[in-house]
């Protein structure tokens, strides 16, 4: 889809975005994106690392790493009280913690290891959430998942909310079951895609210094949006518990 | 592919990124005037303020991202492209 000549010089091949090629996996006749399942794998064994590493011989009075990984997990915890309020926010600290930490080390893998330097065959190593499938993916997760607590919580009186404040609104809140995943899955893809397509068109531009504060505004942006996208989970869960 | 759907792609890539800048930069602004505002009437808030504005910006930021993606959509996986 680019023109030729865009591939010009040296350092705009080392930035090059490739949207839509992807490096194929045959899998038992299933065709998969190997480049997103390696770099979702790295994020995984970088994460199991960590919290092997802050919990093994954990002390009391925590220092290092362990001290390290609880500011993390009271982040995580302050998250989920905000939006799910004292009493419930408890058990779903883990499902949200999970979906922080995974796109916040996605995005950050994306931005900080400098995949272009490995050449593979099709397609290019990037952030998992560059593939739609990933997004799309997390946000079904989190639909399902509000679904649950509201289902578990209530039973099928959780239906009710359908037709809360007037029947006459019940098709739009059908309509929002489909939009919350859409939107979800959306702003993250765009984001870390917009991330990099600008700088590989501001690579095309000027090669040197000038990409520098995009690429740190890249790193930013995907803390921001890892930060989004658990604390809209969140919000949908308490949604559907109150 | 077909350069009458090229051109018409390209041409709306442009007008969908360009028209979904618009009401998320003036709503963008109207929330960051409005903070600054609130920094500068309690200079004690301003922890909590930015937090809030970072947070309400991503998800204006988020309606011109819808645009980029169907600018996406056209250029780089167009349905069109028999």
């Amino acid at each position: 889809m680019y023109p030729d000549n865009f591939y010009s010089s040296t350092f705009t091949l080392l930035a090059d975005a490739e949207v839509g090629k992807h490096f194929y996996w045959n899998i038992a006749g299933n065709l998969v994106h190997g480049q997103v399942l390696v770099v979702i794998w790295l994020v995984v064994a970088i994460l199991l690392v960590f919290s092997i590493l802050g919990t093994s011989n954990a002390d009391r009075i925590p220092h290092g790493w362990q001290n390290f990984m609880e500011s993390v997990l009271d982040f995580i915890t302050d998250i989920a009280r905000n939006q799910l309020g004292e009493s419930f926010y408890r058990e779903w600290i883990p499902f949200i913690g999970t979906l922080f930490l995974f796109i916040f080390g996605s995005n950050w893998a994306g931005a900080v290891i400098p995949w272009k330097l490995i050449e593979l065959p099709q397609g290019e190593f990037a952030a998992p959430t560059n593939d739609i499938n990933t997004t799309v993916a997390l946000a079904l997760l989190t639909s399902f998942t509000y679904f649950y607590a509201g289902l578990s919580k209530k039973g099928l009186g959780y239906f009710k909310r359908y037709v809360q404040p007037i029947p006459l609104l019940l098709p739009i809140n059908i309509l929002e079951d489909f939009t919350k995943p859409l939107s979800l899955s959306f702003r993250l893809f765009g984001n870390v895609l917009a991330d990099e397509l600008t700088i590989t068109v501001l690579t095309g531009l000027v090669p040197l210094v000038i990409p520098l504060p995009i690429m740190l505004l890249g790193i930013f942006a995907g803390s921001v949006q890892a930060l989004i996208f658990s604390t809209l989970a969140a919000a949908y869960i308490a949604e559907a518990l109150e | 592919m077909d350069s009458i759907i090229s051109a018409a792609s390209v041409i709306a890539a442009g007008l969908s990124i360009g028209l979904a800048a618009i009401g998320p930069g003036i709503g963008q602004g109207n929330a960051a005037g409005q903070a600054v505002e609130g920094i500068a009437r309690q200079p004690e808030a301003e922890n909590k303020i930015r937090g809030t504005l970072l947070l309400s910006l991503a998800f204006m930021e988020a309606l011109t991202i819808y645009g980029l993606v169907v600018a996406l959509a056209l250029l780089f996986a167009n349905p069109f492209n028999t």
